[in-house]
């Protein structure tokens, strides 16, 4: 796994600071070769792997990295799924099982019937959800994903639920339909992991917010450090800079200090800001200037 | 209420498990001091499946439920035509309620179940989650503490994706079951406007609009009069695609200032004439989602869902009946969508000189049967002048 990971949320006018902000980068993105340029930048400084959504507009992206696989020989995707407002809208729309539907992929597909029609009938999860992933895996096909994650208001509401299977069906499939390692997002972290844990899922790659002011770090700052320190997984650290709140020296610095974190994963829009970021995060880390993978 | 662990465990039923049912579960289920006792729901396919997977105990029968189990709360989502019968039910039993939004269909039922439960003695909610949303509770502390002097205008407003085409075939696309983007997406900006200028005294110029809907209204505009010459507009729509997902928003015009937020951030622009609240000074002022927002001790999809079901969770183990979101303040907001449904029927209130409401084209304007007890609109004269409401 890379150390420095590049997301996407500027992409798709996801700003937890401001819906002004957010309006104006989806704005200065609908142009595909503006996140290209930006994508480039980032790639150009090594940071080579991509944390995205499975948004439609990412099938762009898909299209072009395989259009130039020359350019793009180490570009590696982390694909997120799924791209939660398409289910919940949906749902509002067409109800549960309407929604459910809508997203399994067309019939004619014996073994989306097969998997699907029987996992329903036996109120089996695990045929539906593995449908579900490989219709949100469909635009990645011939592209490197390394890890697939789940998306953290599914993987929260599941360990809300106590729908603790899901995880253990979820990691199995991505092992063995993609060769790929499971990966999780949560606002729960230290609730989560011994949840993984119990379903036999070891070191598992967990992507939480850490920063230094416990913004959205439930459970507190304390029980992430703590859970840092003395629990066997790969933490992935996202909103290092709290939505701006915390200057950019400061949080790097902060989160660079923290034990047992693999990587750290941040957006920006500007190639300045990203050069600006890796230098950061390759001094405080004492890092090789190709941000190579540990 | 049952102990685990020497902490009395306060023992929750969840009724209704369609999307904020489901989200409700989860966080009332994490909730360290909740026993989920059962849920219940009329799909036998996700009550087996949940069974299957969480062990949790089901019913689909709600009645049954509420024999049956040994309860100190219900928490009901589910279709909102459905809320007043349940919550009634539970209400009877002396259990203590928090509903989905709206909270009822009739502005009488709304008024008799908040009686019914002051009598009862028993904490009530309703999921106006905004109420929790640390911007707008900030708003609500600046507008009560005259930070913008004395208000004249507040504009509620909430846009989102939801109705994007011609189609849908669940509850919400019925309007006497309580769908539509008034009940579903304006009630929470009344909601806030309730908050922030309490009651108001009528409404005028209403419009429930369709985009696409054939029976549902998909925009919702309307005036709404305060006590004091205080004056709101609302600004709804569900089928605008440009916003990626709902959004809620505030803007507040007084005589010595402006504010405006959402669910990210407050803007706070005072004049010179203003006295500054602390940690304010004259001109702008901008507070951010991080510094304005409390943590939760679980967190699912925004602090304030998680908040509301804590402080729901609090105020039945603290006994304290009163509240943010008890039943008679939504009730306030289901008098307000009354008046609103009524007012629509009237359409323009001025007309054009010769104009001839029966040459209105009709097509935009939406028939609804009035739920019960609304006042019924008198019959329009056309032609005349009229003027409603203000002070």
């Amino acid at each position: 796994m890379d150390r420095l990971l590049f997301g996407d949320n500027q992409f798709f006018g996801v700003n937890h600071m401001s819906e002004e902000k957010a309006r104006a980068q989806m704005m200065r993105f609908q142009s595909l070769d503006a996140v290209i340029e930006v994508l480039d930048a980032a790639y150009d400084v090594g940071v080579q792997t991509f944390m995205c959504t499975t948004h439609e507009r990412i099938a762009l992206i898909c299209d072009h990295v395989r259009a130039h696989p020359e350019r793009y020989s180490d570009f590696a995707f982390y694909p997120c799924m799924p791209y939660a407002h398409k289910y919940a809208n949906a749902v509002t729309e067409d109800g549960m099982l309407g929604a459910l539907k809508r997203f399994l992929p067309d019939e004619g597909l014996m073994d989306a019937a097969i998997r699907g029609g029987s996992s329903m009938a036996r109120k089996d999860i695990e045929g539906v959800t593995t449908l579900l992933i490989d219709a949100e895996m469909k635009m990645f096909e011939g592209l490197r994903t390394p890890v697939i994650f789940l998306q953290n208001v599914v993987v929260d509401l599941l360990l809300g639920l106590g729908f603790k299977d899901a995880f253990r069906i979820f990691a199995e499939h991505v092992q063995r339909r993609y060769d790929a390692e499971p990966g999780f997002i949560t606002m729960n972290m230290p609730a989560l992991l011994p949840v993984l844990e119990e379903q036999g899922i070891e070191n598992p790659i967990v992507c939480s917010n850490i920063n230094k002011i416990g913004f959205r770090m439930c459970g507190g700052l304390e029980a992430y450090e703590k859970a840092l320190r003395e629990r066997r997984f790969r933490a992935i650290a996202m909103s290092v800079f709290a939505s701006g709140a915390v200057p950019a020296e400061e949080a790097i610095e902060w989160v660079c200090t923290q034990p047992n974190i693999a990587a750290i994963v941040f957006g920006a829009s500007s190639p300045r800001n990203i050069g600006h970021t890796r230098d950061l995060v390759a001094r405080h880390w004492e890092l090789q200037p190709d941000l190579a993978g540990v | 209420m049952s102990s685990r662990s020497g902490v009395s465990m306060i023992k929750i039923a969840v009724v209704g498990l369609g999307k904020m049912g489901l989200s409700h579960l989860a966080m009332v289920k994490a909730h360290p001091e909740v026993e989920l006792a059962a849920v219940c729901d009329s799909s036998g396919y996700v009550l087996g499946v949940l069974r299957k997977y969480t062990g949790v105990a089901t019913y689909s029968d709600y009645e049954a439920m509420l024999r049956e189990l040994e309860l100190d709360a219900v928490l009901i989502a589910t279709p909102s035509r459905t809320h007043a019968g349940m919550v009634r039910s539970a209400l009877e039993r002396g259990l203590h309620v928090f509903c989905e939004k709206p909270f009822t269909l009739s502005a009488a039922d709304a008024d008799e179940l908040s009686s019914l439960a002051r009598q009862r003695a028993v904490v009530t909610q309703v999921g106006y989650h905004n109420r929790f949303v640390g911007a707008f509770g900030e708003v609500k502390r600046l507008l009560d503490a005259g930070a913008i002097g004395t208000v004249t205008h507040v504009l509620g407003e909430a846009y989102g994706p939801v109705v994007l085409k011609a189609k849908g075939g669940t509850w919400r696309n019925r309007k006497e079951e309580g769908g539509g983007a008034l009940y579903d997406y304006a009630a929470h900006p009344l909601n806030l406007l309730n908050w922030y200028l309490g009651e108001p005294i009528g409404v005028g110029g209403t419009v429930l609009g369709s985009v696409f809907s054939r029976e549902i209204d998909d925009e919702v505009h309307s005036t709404l009069y305060f006590p004091g010459g205080k004056t709101s507009r609302i600004s709804v729509n569900w089928s605008d695609e440009s916003y990626r997902k709902m959004t809620t928003r505030i803007t507040a015009w007084g005589t010595a200032g402006r504010i405006f937020a959402d669910r990210q951030e407050i803007q706070v622009y005072l004049r010179d004439t203003a006295i500054a609240p602390d940690g304010y000074e004259h001109g702008w002022n901008v507070r951010y989602t991080t510094e304005l927002t409390e943590p939760v001790g679980f967190y699912l999809r925004g602090e304030e869902y998680s908040a509301q079901i804590e402080h729901f969770v609090a105020r039945i183990r603290d006994r304290t009946i009163d509240g943010i979101n008890a039943f008679e303040s939504a009730a306030e907001t289901d008098r307000v969508i009354a008046m609103m449904i009524a007012d629509a029927q009237r359409g323009a209130s001025t007309l054009a000189q010769g104009g001839d409401i029966a040459a209105e084209p009709a097509k935009r304007r939406r028939r609804f049967r009035l739920p019960r007890l609304v006042p019924q609109p008198a019959p329009q004269s056309v032609g005349q002048f009229e003027t409603r409401g203000g002070a």
